[in-house]
């Protein structure tokens, strides 16, 4: 690699990002389903009606992180679709960087306005 | 009839057949395993991004219909679902473009801005629009973009020198490859009005949690006059983003239930494999219209649910 960043070195790593980012999540949610399955295949569903809820993002995380500890399959999944998310998040750090590193400043700025409006609807998302 | 053809045409009466079934049984509250609905959900799902893939619809758009239809799962649920799916696909087949290359990805980051903020919006609505209501738009824009797949697209090449000014400040122009290996030089216009169009595909993916890839395609393509094969990958490229605007928000509220994610995420993703395989051998053009009028069916057959609020 040459000492000057170009955009083909950021197309190789974010192309990567994205395909290993896939099939973790997919392996993590994949594991989770078959522990559900194990403990609790014989149970009856009802998604019929929909209960909003109001908990804030760290609770849900908090909440994910303990039941992956005790095994749980839901959490498990959980964990699984949280690294799916993760996944295009990280391709905004890494683009932020990359253009950093391009000193290419307009974009550097793009970039922290999409990272700004990702990080306000968090709190958009918190009950009122 | 190609086997192909034959099979899916025999699956998909099944499937509305059933839902004609179904729709009666829904009051009377049929109670299922957790194991029944799982092979369930992946058996549709496989369905919803085979067909997807094959419509170019993607698959995020069936699985609405699917689950909130045919399964009687509430609409929240059913959109928390299908955004988890157009991540999945959509960060899936966005590695191959991006590595090949043909990704404008400036283009992508400044739209961003517009569809992020327009998913933000979106989802707030969502959590406090009624479900019927949601029905109700979740057909209209169904039944657009049906027809939007079926209209014959114009591909544009606009010189990088005759691109408009605010092209030229933003670093907009670029080149792809093509298959032989050429550099194609390619500019763009009208930035404003896509900026303008993204917000409101933004909005969409943000309200129904689809990759509004439709509305995506008019902004770059018919309004900006981006060469197709860099504004089809582009668009899948930003879904991704787009769609953790929204999830963060859906995540708080409570649209993302594991048990139904997981079979949806599994099987959206080999039926879309599956789908870009059959899609080289079989006849598109016949394929695209007969999945439009299905399409097309299961919208009316949401918005008249939405209507009667029986979802």
């Amino acid at each position: 690699m040459s000492t000057k960043f170009t955009d083909k070195d950021l197309q190789i790593i974010i192309g990567n990002v994205l395909r290993y980012g896939v099939w973790l999540a997919l392996t993590v949610a994949l594991i989770g389903g078959f522990i559900l399955l194990l403990s609790s295949s014989e149970q009856t569903i009802d998604f019929q009606n929909f209960t909003i809820k109001d908990n804030n993002l760290f609770e849900v995380f908090n909440a994910i992180i303990a039941g992956v500890k005790q095994g749980n399959g839901e959490a498990i999944i959980f964990l699984g679709i949280i690294f799916l998310f993760l996944t295009p998040a990280l391709r905004l750090v890494l683009s932020l960087i990359s253009f950093f590193l391009e000193k290419d400043r307009l974009y550097v700025f793009i970039t922290l306005i999409v990272i700004g409006i990702i990080v306000l609807s968090v709190s958009f998302g918190f009950s009122h | 009839m190609p086997i192909i053809e034959e099979q899916i045409f025999i699956s998909l009466v099944v499937l509305i057949l059933n839902n004609y079934f179904y729709g009666s049984f829904q009051k009377t509250k049929v109670k299922m395993t957790l194991l029944t609905f799982t092979l369930i959900l992946f058996l549709g799902a496989f369905l919803a991004g085979f067909i997807g893939s094959l419509s170019g619809l993607g698959g995020g758009i069936i699985i609405i219909p699917l689950l909130s239809v045919f399964l009687g799962v509430d609409m929240h649920y059913a959109i928390g679902t299908a955004l988890v799916a157009v991540i999945a696909t959509s960060s899936g087949s966005a590695s191959a473009y991006v590595r090949e290359g043909i990704t404008n990805m400036r283009l992508g980051m400044f739209l961003e801005i517009a569809t992020t903020a327009g998913a933000v919006i979106g989802a707030l609505i969502s959590t406090n629009a009624p479900t019927s209501a949601l029905a109700i738009i979740f057909g209209a824009t169904l039944i657009f973009s049906s027809v939007n797949s079926l209209r014959k697209k114009e591909d544009y090449l606009i010189k990088p020198e005759n691109s408009s000014i605010l092209t030229h400040k933003l670093k907009l122009a670029s080149t792809y490859p093509t298959p032989s290996g050429e550099m194609v030089h390619y500019g763009m216009t009208n930035i404003v009005g896509g900026f303008s169009m993204m917000g409101l595909a933004g909005m969409m993916s943000g309200l129904l949690g689809i990759g509004s890839g439709a509305f995506k395609v008019i902004a770059m393509d018919t309004i900006m006059k981006v060469p197709f094969k860099v504004s089809t990958t582009t668009s899948n490229f930003m879904m991704g983003v787009t769609a953790i605007a929204s999830s963060v928000i859906y995540i708080q509220k409570g649209y993302i239930e594991p048990s139904i994610c997981m079979p949806v995420i599994i099987g959206v993703l080999i039926g879309a494999m599956v789908g870009a395989k059959v899609l080289v051998k079989a006849n598109t053009k016949k394929l695209k219209v007969f999945f439009a009028l299905l399409i097309f069916v299961l919208a009316i057959n949401m918005i008249y649910n939405g209507i009667v609020g029986k979802i």
